[in-house]
């Protein structure tokens, strides 16, 4: 065996890292779905009629939905019956303090290395912490209360916001969306909500830490991120999930308004469980993200860090409806071993002046495929739009797939639409010129990717670009093409 | 009648069409009946494409399963002169015009009395008796993904067959014109070309696509396959410059062997809606393909140019420049994709598409596409649709030139890009003035 043959085939028996199961005594509604289930879920949460309602139209709507197959994956097909989509930690704890937080729950919590008492104490992350689909804990709520954010979990706000709630909800990705928005849109368990009023500056980075805990349950969460005039905000995802055979469905939405001259920065890290170098188990990753700007100057910048699932399907997206409004879009997505990444943004030019920057780069490994889907339209209306888009992929390994799919609709005249890709691999003469200087070929490799990253790595937050780059570290270690 | 049943109707009434034409012809050759009976069977299940179709996204083809169509047939008289074919001549006067009128070869209009020796043109029933070319017949172009390919295998009756033998190099241009004459009732052509280049043969294919007269809604359906042999040159150009309401279906199917060169110019000036299809499969080692294409639209033309680049095996490349001028309410699209199968190591493939909207009605949809399942590959592609440069225009009009001189001076200098880089002296020439007076059409707004 050569020397790569052999650091690939290390890599490919890495094992994952995070993945172990913690005891927690689940509150599970019986597997399948009818209208019974979101009944019982919304019963569950002890919601409203209105909301009840919306579900169940919801829900009517998905009936007469086929499941979508145009993406480019490949994966057996679900059985919607056969996942139990809803479970909450028994003891729902009410705290006063972090003592009375469930030991077990605390125990993942260290395990996963954010313990919230180091956070509370060190680094000025409010964390949401959401252990299958019911918040237990939110920290730092008072002092976000102080300036009038609100950050609370989705059934939270749904009783003490009921007018913002039912103002948004839905505003942004309806129900009718999509197959998944759908669902989601029938049973979603939990989430988190975010308010940023008028003017307000919000003082530290909104931190939201999801993880799929008991085995066979989806996980369907609902974000809603709501960024008065001339806000700010930078909100946090990172993702982590045990080690599971069965395949686990998480079908998300996050929804994102930002209105005259406020801006939302939202930083993903997703690590879920890719599943074995064979293919087994893993999550299936199918969530609809969006945001609009709803008024001049308004900005949306998604960055996302891709490492995990077995299969990852998103599309991030932002609709410039604002005058002078401005989306980004930067994506690091990693596959290797038979992971399949479908990922990319949709960029809608409405308004004038609109611009948007698409950076997105691809790394396949093992036998993995990653793919690049995106959509910039400028519509008819949108004088003087502008777009940048650049999408690279690099290959490690003979047997992997980069692919890109981008879709460009030009109804103006005045814009400027400009598109690049390239597919390449790390270079020999790269290597061995790191080599010559006494780099190792493994450091060289990080070396060249991390460069080749970072781009993006640059728009992540400080904690979150340390562990995107320990995360890609790992998910590399020493795979020389 | 709803949209969803004209497409049923019209489908129907293609495969009874065919059913009939295959009692009649297909005594004389019953191994291309056994051909044409699947396609009919593929045509069946799939019918016409509609927008639902992916690959056929921002294409309407109501207006073509709305018309009642009839198919040309062999029983048509033919009118062109070669007085007539010759104000199409585009490669010089010693250029091989070979008329296809509706479908059918008109050797009366034609001017072949000059063939190279080595060079052999006719119709299905000149080669017969040679296996070697009838081999590839119909076998080329997949009917089983395409409908519209389908549609030409069950239908078309005189394939025009061009074979150049191994280690012949003819100068001479070959030109085939397909000269749509429009009658009473509206027509479909279904037109099949088949070129067989020999093991290191060299020559040069003009394809040109004219609207002759005036009358009912035509709607070519045209399908080539071209077979590339072995350290094998071909440069092959295809002009459409067919009349305002010419609906426009074509395939383009190209084998190339190995050490293999192609040269393929697209240009698209005609027609209402037209639907370029080409695709390329480099099937072997030291393949060099070029394709080029420029598309100058105005009114309310529709074109699509669908390109696929297959890298079937490795060291081949591969170099794709698509330009196109888009102007009053017209609308193009680009979908090009390159395709690098697992084992096409080394790969380096190369594609650009850029676009001019001259108008805010106008509008351009572009997919560049890239499937890479090979890693030691350079492949990059690159997209681009605006206006032309403030700075150009201004650096002009500083020296004295007038805005709208200025802009079409502009406008001839980013088209001729492509055209520059046909081989043939005469028919760049052609080709350029042509493009010319389509540039001339065009509304230039400030």
């Amino acid at each position: 065996m050569s020397e790569d043959l052999k650091i690939l085939d290390e890599v490919t028996n890495s094992e994952y890292k995070y993945g172990f199961v913690s005891n927690i005594e689940s509150d599970n509604a019986p597997k399948g779905l009818d209208e019974s289930t979101v009944r019982f879920i919304s019963a569950k949460k002890n919601e409203p009629e209105w909301l009840l309602e919306w579900r169940l139209k919801a829900f009517r709507h998905w009936l007469t939905l086929e499941e979508p197959t145009w993406a480019n994956v490949h994966y057996p097909k679900i059985d919607f019956q056969d996942i139990i989509y809803y479970s909450a930690p028994k003891k729902k704890p009410s705290l006063n303090s972090l003592d009375e937080l469930d030991p077990e729950i605390k125990a993942t919590f260290d395990k996963l290395g954010i313990s919230l008492i180091e956070q509370q104490r060190l680094a000025g992350v409010a964390v949401d912490a959401v252990i299958d689909s019911v918040s237990v804990k939110t920290t730092f709520r008072e002092t976000l209360g102080e300036l009038g954010i609100i950050f609370c979990s989705f059934s939270e706000a749904v009783h003490d916001h009921p007018d913002l709630i039912k103002r948004y909800l839905g505003s942004v990705v309806p129900h009718t969306d999509n197959f998944y928005a759908a669902l989601n849109s029938a049973v979603f368990s939990d989430g988190s909500f975010c308010y940023i009023p008028k003017g307000v500056r919000c003082p530290m980075e909104l931190s939201t830490y999801f993880r799929i805990n008991s085995a066979g349950t989806g996980q369907f969460e609902r974000t809603l991120i709501i960024a008065e005039e001339g806000s700010f905000v930078s909100y946090l995802e990172g993702c982590t999930a045990p080690m599971r055979d069965e395949n686990q469905l998480h079908a998300a939405i996050v929804e994102i308004v930002s209105h005259t001259d406020a801006t939302v920065k939202y930083s993903t890290v997703q690590n879920w469980y890719p599943g074995d170098k064979n293919g087994k188990g893993g999550i299936y990753n199918f969530v609809t993200k969006r945001g609009i700007c709803m008024g001049d100057r308004a900005k949306i910048s998604w960055t996302q860090v891709e490492t995990g699932s077995a299969i990852t399907w998103k599309y991030p997206s932002v609709i410039l409806k604002g005058d002078y409004s401005v989306g980004e879009f930067y994506s690091v997505a990693v596959t290797n071993n038979m992971q399949q990444a479908d990922t990319g943004t949709k960029m809608i030019h409405l308004g004038k002046k609109t611009k948007s920057i698409i950076i997105s780069k691809g790394i396949s490994c093992g036998k993995s495929q990653n793919s690049y889907r995106g959509l910039v339209r400028i519509a008819k209306k949108a004088e003087h739009a502008r777009n940048f888009s650049q999408c690279d992929s690099l290959l490690i390994g003979d047997k992997c797939g980069a692919h890109t799919f981008p879709y460009i609709e030009v109804g103006n005249k005045t814009a400027k639409v400009e598109h690049e890709a390239t597919t390449s691999k790390v270079g020999e003469d790269q290597i061995f010129y790191c080599n010559q200087r006494g780099i190792s070929t493994e450091d060289a490799v990080n070396l060249i990717v991390n460069g080749y990253c970072k781009e993006v790595f640059n728009q992540l937050p400080m904690e979150f670009a340390v562990e995107a780059q320990k995360l890609l570290a790992i998910s590399l270690e020493g795979s020389v093409g | 009648m709803s949209t969803i049943t004209k497409y049923q109707t019209a489908s129907t009434a293609f495969v009874q069409e065919a059913e009939v034409f295959a009692d009649l012809y297909g005594k004389s050759n019953p191994a291309l009946t056994a051909i044409r009976k699947q396609a009919m069977a593929a045509f069946s299940s799939r019918g016409i494409p509609t927008m639902k179709h992916e690959e056929w996204k921002y294409v309407n083809l109501t207006s073509i399963a709305q018309t009642d169509y009839r198919t040309a047939s062999p029983a048509d008289s033919q009118k062109l002169s070669k007085s007539d074919a010759e104000q199409y001549r585009y490669a010089g006067q010693d250029a091989i015009l070979c008329v296809i009128e509706n479908g059918k070869l008109n050797v009366a209009a034609s001017s072949m009395s000059d063939i190279p020796k080595g060079v052999r043109i006719g119709s299905i029933d000149d080669f017969s008796s040679d296996a070697a070319v009838m081999s590839h017949l119909f076998t080329h172009a997949s009917f089983e993904d395409e409908a519209m390919v389908a549609l030409n295998t069950m239908l078309c009756y005189s394939p025009i067959i061009i074979k150049v033998d191994a280690k012949v190099k003819c100068d001479t241009v070959i030109q085939l014109i397909f000269a749509t004459v429009p009658g009473v009732d509206p027509l479909l052509i279904p037109a099949r070309v088949l070129v067989v280049a020999e093991e290191q043969s060299e020559f040069t294919v003009v394809e040109s696509f004219h609207t002759h007269g005036s009358g009912a809604l035509t709607c070519n359906n045209i399908v080539s396959e071209v077979v590339v042999g072995k350290a094998a040159r071909v440069h092959y150009a295809k002009v459409q410059v067919e009349g305002d309401e010419a609906q426009h279906i074509n395939y383009h199917k190209v084998n190339m062997a190995r050490d293999s060169y192609q040269h393929l110019t697209t240009l698209t000036l005609g027609g209402a809606i037209v639907r370029n299809n080409l695709n390329i499969r480099l099937d072997d080692e030291q393949v060099n393909a070029y394709l080029n294409g420029l598309y100058v639209l105005n009114q309310k033309q529709v074109i699509d140019n669908h390109t696929l680049v297959d890298h079937a095996m490795p060291n081949c490349y591969s170099n794709e420049l698509y330009k196109g001028i888009i102007g009053d309410e017209a609308q193009g699209v680009f979908n090009g994709k390159i395709w690098v199968r697992e084992d096409a190591q080394k790969t380096n493939a190369y594609q650009s598409n850029k676009n001019l909207l001259l108008s805010n009605q106008a509008s351009m949809n572009t997919k560049p596409q890239l499937e890479i399942y090979a890693d030691d590959v350079k492949c990059s592609h690159g997209a681009t649709t605006g206006q032309l440069d403030d700075e150009a225009l201004f650096y002009l009009r500083a020296r004295g030139i007038g805005e709208t001189a200025a802009r079409s001076l502009l406008n001839h200098a980013f088209a001729a890009d492509v055209i520059e880089q046909v081989e043939n002296e005469k028919l760049r020439e052609s080709l350029m003035q042509l493009l010319d007076v389509k540039l001339s059409a065009l509304q230039i707004e400030a």
